[in-house]
C-alpha cells in the first residue's frame, strides 16, 4: 500500500479520483462542527499533517444561496482517529452550510489527501503552534504527530468570541486569546506569540488562520529570524494543480499554487501573505 | 474499438480541454495511478506562449450557478521552458500529446508552431486564437478573414495535425470554422469559455462604484452553465465544415458527451468537470462503452 501511495517528507499521494465515503458523525464544538468520515483506506497513516481534502456532499450539492455550491470545498484534515478522518467546519457560505447539514449515514465525496504538509523542527527547536478561528484544524493533527515524535510543542489559539473559542477543545493544553475577551486573554493570538518568543526564541512556528493573522505571524518571525511554516487557504476549484486558481505571490516574482506547492508554505517563500489567501470569495 | 482523429488512433473519444488538467501536477498528487488509469485518450497541454507568463493577479476564480468564471491568464514557462522541462515528462504519458500554443501575431504563432513541429513527441498542435491581435486589439479568432490568414501562414510550418480552438465570443462561430478550414486546419475545437464578469461583493448595492472581483477583471465562464450553448455551436459548426470537431462545454457525463457526438463532434473534451473529479474522463469513456486506454509499457 505504501508503494501505491509513496509518502515523501511533505506529501502523500492520494488515491486517484474522488471517493464516495460515509459520514459517521457531526459533533458540535461551539460555533464549529467536527465532521467525521469513515476513511479506513487513508487513515492508516497515509497522510502528512497539514494535507487537505476536497469535500462535497453526495446529494443536494447545488441549489443553495445563488444556486451554489458547484465545486468541492477544501478542508484541512484535522485528525485521524479509529478509521475516521475529522474535518473542522464553520458555516460561512453555501458550501460549508450544506456540509454542516450532514449527519451519520449521509454520503460524501472525498478527494485527498492533497498538498504539502508540515515538517518537523530542526536544531532542537520547540514547536509553537499558532492558530486562528477555523484555521486551527491542521494544528490538531500536527500536535498529535509531534507528541508521537516526542517533540515539545506549545499551542496558542485565537478566536473572535466565546462560542468560537470552544473550538480550542480540538487541541490539548492550548493558551487562548479572544478579540472580545469573553474567553482566555483579551487580545490577539499574535500577542501570545510575541510573549512566548520573548521568553525563548528557539522555536519553529506553525501557523494557520486568517490572512491578516498569518501576515502578522510572518512579520514577527521574519524580524526575529525564526523559521515559520504557514498553512494557507485560498479559493480553489480542483485541489490538485489543474486550475491554477489558488495562487499567492511568491517572493522574487511569480506565483505559488496553494494546492500543490502548499497549503503549508515556508514563510521565507513569501514577501507577505496575500489578502486573498484566507478570503475565499465565491468559493466558500 | 478505437477512434480515428486526424490520423491519430485514439482509444476512446474523450480528451481534456486545454488548461483544465495539469498532468505533471496530477502525477505529484496521485502518483503512478495517474499513468495507469490515465483519464483521457489524448492529452492537451495548457497554452504555451513564446515568452514565460506568470498569469493574472489573484483572485482568479468565481463560482457561479452551475459553473465557474476563471481569469487565470495563461501562466506557462514559455516555449523554451516548455520544450526543455515539460516536454520530456509529458512525452512519457501513455497517450498522444497535443500541444496548445498562442501568439499575438501570425509571425509569433508561426514561430511556436515551427518549434513544435521539430519534436516527434508532439502528435498534434492546437492553436488558441482567443488572443487579441497586438495591432488591432481584436481577437484573432473572432475575425474570419484574419483567422484564415493566420491559419494559412501557420499551415506551411508544420505537417502535424493542426487544430484551431475557436472562440465562442464571435458573431458567427460557424463562419470562423469555415475560415479555419479554408486556411488549412485539420480540425476545430469548441467551445472556449464565454466572456463573463463577476462583481466584488463589497461593491454590490450601489454603495460603491462596481468593481470586478477577478484580478484580470473579466474572465471565462465554464461548467454546466454553458453546455446548451456548446451544443448549439458544435451543431452549427459540424454542419458547416468537413473537418472533424472536438466538442466541449459543460460535459460531465456520458449522456452529455453522447449529445455532442450526436450533433457531429468527433471527440469530446472534458474541462471543469475534471476539477470536481480527475477521473471523470475515464468514467465517461467507460459509460460510452469504450474500454480503458491501454497501459503504457
Amino acid at each position: 500500500m505504501s508503494e501505491r501511495w509513496p509518502i515523501s517528507d511533505r506529501s502523500a499521494a492520494a488515491p486517484f479520483g474522488r471517493r464516495l465515503l460515509t459520514v459517521t458523525g457531526m459533533d458540535e464544538m461551539g460555533a464549529y462542527r467536527v465532521l467525521r468520515v469513515a476513511d479506513p483506506e487513508v487513515s492508516e497513516g497515509l497522510a502528512v499533517p497539514g494535507q487537505f481534502a476536497m469535500l462535497a456532499a453526495a446529494e443536494r450539492w447545488g441549489g443553495g444561496e445563488d444556486e451554489r455550491p458547484y465545486l468541492a470545498r477544501a478542508f484541512s484534515i484535522a485528525r485521524f482517529s479509529d478509521g475516521e478522518a475529522h474535518y473542522l467546519l464553520e458555516d460561512v457560505g453555501p458550501g460549508t452550510r450544506r456540509l454542516c447539514e450532514l449527519g451519520p449515514g449521509d454520503r460524501i465525496w472525498v478527494l485527498g489527501p492533497l498538498g504539502q504538509g508540515f515538517t518537523a523542527p530542526q536544531d532542537g527547536r520547540r514547536a509553537l503552534l499558532v492558530g486562528g478561528g477555523v484555521g486551527i484544524a491542521p494544528l490538531a493533527i500536527w500536535q498529535d504527530e509531534l507528541a508521537r515524535k516526542d517533540i515539545p510543542a506549545q499551542v496558542l489559539l485565537g478566536f473572535r468570541d466565546g462560542p468560537r473559542a470552544r473550538g480550542a477543545a480540538l487541541l490539548g493544553a492550548a493558551q487562548v486569546a479572544t478579540d472580545d475577551g469573553s474567553a482566555g486573554r483579551h487580545g490577539l493570538v499574535t500577542d501570545l506569540l510575541v510573549e512566548q518568543l520573548d521568553k525563548d526564541g528557539h522555536a519553529t512556528v506553525y501557523a494557520c488562520g486568517p490572512a491578516p493573522m498569518l501576515e502578522t505571524v510572518r512579520e514577527i518571525c521574519a524580524t526575529r529570524s525564526i523559521p515559520a511554516q504557514l498553512a494557507l487557504e485560498a479559493g480553489m476549484a480542483c485541489g490538485f494543480g489543474a486550475c491554477y486558481g489558488c495562487v499567492v505571490p511568491r517572493r522574487g516574482g511569480g506565483y505559488l499554487r496553494v494546492c500543490v506547492d502548499g497549503p503549508v508554505i515556508d514563510a521565507a517563500e513569501l514577501d507577505q501573505v496575500d489578502a486573498h489567501a484566507g478570503g475565499v470569495g465565491g468559493t466558500r | 474499438m478505437s477512434v480515428e482523429f486526424c490520423g491519430l488512433e485514439l482509444a476512446h473519444p474523450i480528451v481534456n480541454g486545454s488548461g483544465t488538467f495539469d498532468a505533471l501536477a496530477a502525477r505529484r498528487a496521485f502518483g503512478a495511478a495517474l499513468d495507469e488509469q490515465f483519464p483521457f485518450a489524448a492529452y492537451v497541454s495548457k497554452t504555451i506562449t513564446l515568452e514565460p507568463r506568470a498569469g493574472n493577479p489573484p483572485p482568479r476564480l468565481w463560482e457561479t450557478p452551475a459553473g465557474l468564471i476563471n481569469s487565470i491568464g495563461l501562466p506557462n514557462k514559455g516555449l523554451v521552458g516548455y520544450l526543455a522541462e515539460d516536454l520530456p515528462e509529458l512525452a512519457s504519458l501513455p497517450v498522444p500529446l497535443i500541444t496548445n500554443v498562442m501568439g499575438s501575431s501570425a509571425a509569433e504563432i508561426a514561430e511556436l508552431v515551427r518549434a513544435c513541429d521539430a519534436h516527434a513527441e508532439i502528435a498534434a498542435i492546437e492553436l488558441n486564437v482567443s488572443c487579441p491581435n497586438v495591432k488591432t486589439g481584436l481577437d484573432i479568432g473572432a475575425d474570419p478573414r484574419q483567422l484564415e490568414q493566420v491559419v494559412r501562414t501557420v499551415r506551411e510550418r508544420t505537417s502535424k495535425p493542426l487544430i484551431v480552438k475557436l472562440t465562442p465570443n464571435a458573431a458567427d462561430v460557424a463562419v470562423c470554422a469555415e475560415a479555419a478550414q479554408e486556411g488549412g486546419a485539420d480540425a476545430v475545437s469548441l467551445i472556449n469559455t464565454l466572456r463573463a464578469l463577476a462583481l466584488a461583493p463589497a461593491s454590490r448595492g450601489g454603495m460603491r462604484s462596481p468593481e470586478p472581483w477577478l484580478g484580470g477583471r473579466t474572465g471565462g465562464l465554464s461548467g454546466p452553465a454553458i453546455r446548451a450553448v456548446a451544443l448549439a455551436q458544435v451543431a452549427a459548426v459540424a454542419t458547416r465544415v468537413e473537418i472533424p470537431a472536438i466538442g466541449m462545454g459543460g460535459v460531465s457525463s456520458a449522456t452529455h458527451a453522447r449529445e455532442l457526438l450526436d450533433v457531429g463532434a468527433r471527440l469530446v473534451a472534458v474541462g471543469t468537470a475534471s476539477f470536481r473529479d480527475p477521473t471523470v474522463g475515464a468514467r465517461i469513456a467507460r459509460e460510452l462503452d469504450f474500454p480503458p486506454a491501454p497501459v503504457h509499457a
